[in-house]
């Protein structure tokens, strides 16, 4: 059975997250051990709070390093909400400029928050409407209702990462993929079956690799 | 389109739901975790676990129900009730629950709204406030409507001079991320919710509100979300007792023009 690693970024939501793995049928670890991060088949990378703290926790623990190489080694990882996010360069979140805050810069892009007027944050059940034909969204090609909480929205700087997209205001990337590297602003864990189905493919594209 | 959410409220004292009127006579409606899968299956949206355990002792019991809750339901879970210090919220959070509601505690302490919000994001602080309207249309300080609405604390039961718009404001300035706001007149009536307090409250924060108290009719849960201005819908007794559905509630919804997320998601397992 594969087993994928969730990585310990020290939020709230990682029992969530392991519990919804299990769900599935995947095997499911949670750790924050750089060595176990290496030697990993696949990663989820959740995340909640603010993305000043919890880039600052990833990079005291010293894991942007075997991220890093994980995704680099085509691995297939999965990030979630914040997790997707520091994927990107930065985020307003933390002061574009701020080099103590920066993501991790393997798509080039930044978080913006929304713009004013909007009732921020953006909580609860939106639609993510796929825009290529992504093997994260099997079964839910013709988009599906997912569960957010969040006040910044990731806008990579290329087209060709947009996976899927949501109206809220305006058009945001809800969900970024480039080669085996996937990442969704949603809360698969807490999506209800749609959620689940989508963890679920995530376990067939690592399955897959092996 | 943001969908507007339905949440059931599941009350729990020592380990079981139970449901009252006006905040008295309380009636045993079942076992928590196995409601909170029949409503995940349903279609509800969220759930909320109001604990309403007297005892100091007992209160651990609601970590366990959480932690059970979370090994099958996969919906966002809020947990009250007696929720006083951030290490109590972090013992929640790690169970399982994706936000914690403050109520009492937070009325003592309004800095334990900005310290949780700081440790744990504004997406986990709930604040749930206890509203009672004040009588005296013409006195000063009353608006213009002749309205006001005083706060609260210990399960409706203690009044602490406090007006409800003041309070919803600090609140969202402290760190909350959303209102869940009780009109303890309409509580448990089956009149309708108070929809004068609900979009004075919409109105005040740009956070989103939930509204609760007093929903006896899908009409009721209509008014709320559009002249009420609330960002969702906290259901009990209409659920409880099986007047209507999460389906009854959503196919109503959705006849009326209001985005709700669809009830045949069961398709999505289908693999």
């Amino acid at each position: 059975m594969s087993e994928v690693i969730i990585i310990d970024s020290s939020s709230a939501n990682i029992n969530s997250v392991y519990k919804a793995v299990k769900a599935t049928g995947l095997g499911a670890k949670v750790s924050g051990d750089p060595h176990i991060i290496r030697t990993a088949e696949a990663l989820i990378f959740p995340g909640v709070g603010s993305f000043g703290h919890v880039a600052a926790q990833i990079r005291k623990k010293g894991l942007n390093d075997p991220i890093c190489e994980a995704i680099a080694s085509g691995k297939p990882f999965l990030g979630i909400c914040l997790g997707m996010q520091l994927l990107l360069e930065g985020s307003e979140e933390a002061g574009f400029a701020d080099e103590t805050a920066a993501g991790l810069s393997i798509i080039s892009g930044f978080s913006k928050r929304f713009p004013a007027g909007l009732p921020v944050p953006h909580v609860g059940w939106n639609l993510a409407r796929p825009v290529i034909n992504s093997p994260l969204f099997t079964g839910l090609e013709a988009g599906a209702y997912f569960y957010f909480t969040h006040s910044f929205y990731a806008e990579p700087t290329d087209d060709k990462h947009v996976a899927a997209k949501t109206s809220y205001g305006l058009d945001f990337v809800s969900a970024i993929q480039s080669k085996n590297l996937f990442g969704v602003q949603f809360h698969p864990e807490k999506s209800g079956p749609a959620g689940l189905r989508l963890i679920s493919n995530f376990g067939k594209i690592v399955a897959d690799r092996q | 389109m943001l969908a507007k959410r339905i949440i059931p409220c599941l009350d729990v004292r020592d380990g079981r739901v139970v449901k009252g009127t006006r905040f008295i006579n309380l009636r045993d409606a079942g076992d928590p975790v196995e409601r909170a899968g029949f409503y995940s299956s349903e279609g509800a949206d969220e759930l909320v676990f109001l604990d309403i355990t007297a005892s100091v002792e007992k209160r651990r019991a609601i970590v366990d129900v959480v932690s059970k809750t979370a090994d099958a339901v996969f919906i966002p879970l809020t947990v009250g009730g007696g929720i006083d210090c951030p290490d109590f919220m972090q013992e929640l959070l790690q169970s399982g629950a994706d936000k914690v509601s403050l109520n009492t505690a937070a009325l003592h302490n309004p800095q334990l709204i900005e310290v949780g919000a700081a440790r744990f994001g504004s997406q986990c602080m709930v604040v749930a406030v206890d509203a009672k309207r004040v009588s005296g249309t013409g006195k000063a300080g009353f608006s213009d409507s002749g309205s006001r609405w005083e706060v609260y604390s210990h399960g409706g039961r203690t009044p602490t001079g406090k007006d409800v718009i003041d309070w919803v404001i600090e609140a969202e300035q402290l760190g909350a991320g959303e209102i869940l706001l009780t009109s303890m007149d309409a509580d448990g009536t089956l009149d309708g919710y108070d929809l004068d307090l609900l979009a004075a409250v919409t109105g005040a924060v740009t956070i989103p509100v939930i509204a609760s108290g007093g929903a006896g009719t899908l009409e009721h849960l209509y008014e709320a979300l559009t002249r009420g201005g609330a960002h969702a819908v906290l259901a009990a007794s209409i659920l409880h007792f099986g007047t209507y559905s999460i389906k009854d509630i959503k196919t109503y919804l959705t006849a009326r023009g209001l985005p709700v997320r669809p009830t045949d998601i069961e398709r999505h397992l289908d693999r």
